[in-house]
């Protein structure tokens, strides 16, 4: 067992992928000698050398579609968008492309390729540095899309990850990048595209993933000593869901929440709502509710306290389920 | 006065390329001839002839420029020290590259429109942008917060290498319009490798539009030095799309003035796009986030120091006796005061209300908005005070 930040388990797990694996490549702009803006790419360019750690021209359609060739060769590279807010000049190789090649080629062509993003607000950034643009990968056919929240699952779900013979959209919550955990290297770790309880509970199910996971367990400490009980589940896997355990808990609980700092409208909430409507219509004591973004662009850093839904909003919307 | 002739490659960038950079690749190749650098006024102070470029500046105007050079530079390690207490979230310094900023920004009229990445607070300078405007952004409270068109200034553009479009796209409608008037659109060194950027070079190159492209080439994207982005120098780029390219010393003031001038005249004259690259060096960090010390050496900005855009300026003045020290003091004096005036109104800029993130969406009530605005309202008031 080690403690480590969110940031330094991925960068362990993106060594060990490399150790285990001589075609794993790191692809991004600054992530060789600075090892990244966040530096989760730190000392890998030192120990796996310049071709296998590659700093990129400034050119983000270029790095996943070259990351394409490569898989394409047989390489599996882990391309790294800086933020958020510049997958978009990627996005027509990665909708077009990526999620596309495989199938044309009736599965000949496997596209081992993982796009990580650090992505979320809460660290006071200008614009284009805090967006959670999920919704735009989960809609597309033939991505997986996951989203760690915490050091042990952002040590083990990268490995799984590179080693997915899909195209993989990971996202990483930047605020949660100085967190910090007991990491087991050698557990068996939960498959990747599992949900996961963080928090049992009998009242309410809130569904979660990446920054959120954290402040919906503050939110499920906070109500405890009031006789609420809030089930805590982080989805983890955002494309495929597993649905299996979001119908099994909320059937259990009647009550349903989710929470994510996308916008609400459109968002992956909705998708969840509607499953949980057609499926569980009958246990169900509320409609499901969402907290989340506004349908603005994401706000100045001064405001986003207000944008970013926090433990109270999370719990107002809890409170409105029993309003029902 | 001495003949500025081409040299045996720029002696800055052979060295660093050669010496303290890992070069995967030999630089040279591909290039038939060593670059030439447009300069009007060496580092020593010493004025220089161009066989293309000349310019003819009173004693008055180089005062004036010298006076926007060191009022920048203040306003700027103004921001640096805002942000370092807190103030702002994050500054981009433009330390090492006020000539090319003042340079450019004095060639323009008041027609011309330009178009900046987020490090043109120079330019900005000279557009009559007043500098607390620029901070807004950087310390959270709005997205830009000037209007473009008051200025001819756009809004600062943070996804790298978009603006080069819009530039274009504006010099067409310019065209359209028959306005004598240009645009003129910044961007850097690591921008040259976006799609965006080889984009617009297409679109000005075949529209002939009037826009010059003002490469900044600081050395530096972050952390990655110019040989990830190009293996040769950038203005060569230009010939490829069509049009000239010019290499200018990017710290000299004198150049970086008459090299624009003639570039935007070409351009208001229906002769189309140029790019200029403007030889210079990032002499801060990236922004405030960024550590240089993990990725260069210190001996490279040493190097770089001795080539500082307004000590040269400075140089040129004592010895051909433009200025007194009265004047020096002066503008020392004035700096501090605008240094001064930029920090009190910085801590006096307000948060903005909560609701405002709601402002400006749409141009038109949209009933999405509405709903959730109205709804955020009544769970801010259910807050004892109203107030999270
Ligand atoms: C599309 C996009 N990708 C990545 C970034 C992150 N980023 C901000 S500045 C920068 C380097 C820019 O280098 P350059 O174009 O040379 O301009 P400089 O900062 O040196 O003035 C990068 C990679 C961004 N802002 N936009
Ligand atoms: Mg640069």
């Amino acid at each position: 067992m080690t403690t480590l930040t969110l940031a330094k388990a991925i960068n362990e797990g993106l060594r060990t992928a490399m150790e285990d694996d001589s075609k794993v490549l790191i692809m991004g702009e600054d992530v060789g000698k600075l090892g990244g803006v966040f530096r989760v790419t730190d000392g890998l360019q030192k120990d796996f050398g310049e071709s296998r750690v590659i700093d990129t021209p400034l050119a983000e359609s270029g790095i996943i579609g070259t990351a394409i060739g490569l898989a394409l060769r047989g390489y599996r590279p882990v391309c790294e968008i800086q933020f958020d807010g510049f997958v978009f000049p990627a996005a027509d190789q990665i909708i077009t492309q990526l999620a596309k090649m495989p199938l044309r080629s009736l599965g000949k062509i496997k596209l081992p390729v993982v796009v990580r993003i650090p992505c979320g607000g809460g660290i006071g950034a200008v614009e284009h540095h805090s967006e959670s643009p999920e919704a735009y990968f989960t809609h597309t056919g033939g991505l997986r899309v996951v989203a760690c929240s915490n050091p042990v699952d952002g040590y083990h779900m990268i490995q799984q990850a590179i080693r997915c013979d899909d195209p993989v959209i990971f996202f990483e919550p930047k605020r949660r990048y100085w967190d910090k955990a007991e990491v087991e290297r050698g557990a068996a770790p939960l498959a990747f595209d599992r949900a996961q309880i963080v928090r049992p509970g009998t009242d309410v199910t809130v569904l979660t993933y990446g920054p959120m996971v954290k402040t919906c367990l503050e939110a499920a400490a906070a109500v405890e000593q009031d006789g609420r009980s809030l089930e805590v589940i982080d989805l983890r896997s955002l494309n495929p869901l597993d649905t299996e355990m979001v119908f099994e808990s909320v059937r259990r609980t009647g009550r349903c929440v989710v929470a994510h700092e996308a916008p609400v409208f459109s968002g992956l909430g909705a998708e969840l709502a509607a499953r949980i409507t057609e499926a569980c219509f009958y246990s169900l004591e509320a409609p499901v509710l969402r907290a989340g973004g506004f349908s603005t662009p994401y706000p100045p850093s001064r405001l986003e306290d207000h944008y970013l839904p926090d433990l109270d909003r999370v719990l107002d919307a809890v409170d409105r389920t029993f309003a029902f | 006065m001495r003949v500025n002739r081409p040299k045996d490659g720029d002696p800055i960038s052979v060295a660093l390329n050669a010496q303290e950079r890992h070069v995967t690749f030999d630089a040279s190749r591909g290039a038939e001839a060593p670059p030439e650098l447009v300069q009007l006024l060496t580092p020593e102070g010493e004025r220089v002839e161009h066989p293309a470029y000349d310019i003819d500046l009173t004693p008055e105007e180089v005062r004036g420029l010298y006076r926007d050079l060191v009022l920048v530079r203040r306003v700027d390690m103004e921001a640096v020290a805002l942000q370092r207490q807190g103030e702002l979230g994050i500054w981009a310094s433009l330390l090492g590259q006020e000539a090319a900023q003042i340079g450019s920004g004095r060639a323009l009229t008041d027609a011309d429109m330009a178009f900046p990445t987020y490090r043109e607070h120079g330019v900005a300078w000279c557009r009559g942008v007043d500098p607390v405007n620029l901070l807004g952004l950087f310390r959270g409270v709005n997205h830009g917060g000037w209007d473009p068109a008051e200025h001819n200034f756009h809004l600062y553009t943070i996804v790298i290498g978009s603006q080069t479009l819009h530039a274009v796209g504006y010099a067409m409608g310019i065209q359209r319009d028959g306005a004598d008037a240009a645009t003129i659109v910044y961007f850097g060194d690591g921008a040259t490798s976006q799609g965006d950027v080889n984009e617009s070079f297409i679109w000005a190159s075949v529209f002939n539009a009037p826009v010059v492209f003002f490469c900044q080439n600081n050395q530096w994207a972050i952390s990655e030095p110019l040989e990830k982005q190009s293996r040769i120098p950038l203005y060569r780029r230009a010939s490829g799309f069509g049009f000239p390219g010019i290499r200018v010393d990017g710290n000299d003031v004198f150049a970086c003035l008459a090299v624009t001038r003639q570039a935007l005249k070409n351009a208001r004259e229906g002769q189309g796009p140029t790019l200029i690259e403007a030889f210079t060096y990032r002499m801060g960090a990236h922004t405030t986030s960024d550590d240089p010390t993990r990725y260069r050496v210190a001996g490279e900005l040493e190097a770089w120091k001795l080539k500082d855009p307004i000590e040269r300026v400075k140089a040129y003045m004592f010895k051909n006796q433009l200025a007194d020290q009265d004047f020096f003091d002066s503008i020392e004096a004035e700096a501090a005061d605008l240094g001064r005036d930029v920090r009190k109104r910085c801590l006096e800029m307000p948060d903005p209300h909560p609701l405002e993130i709601f402002e400006h969406v749409y141009s038109e009530p949209h009933a999405l908005l509405t709903e959730e605005r109205e709804q955020y309202a009544a769970y801010l008031a259910s807050f004892e005070g109203g107030e999270r």
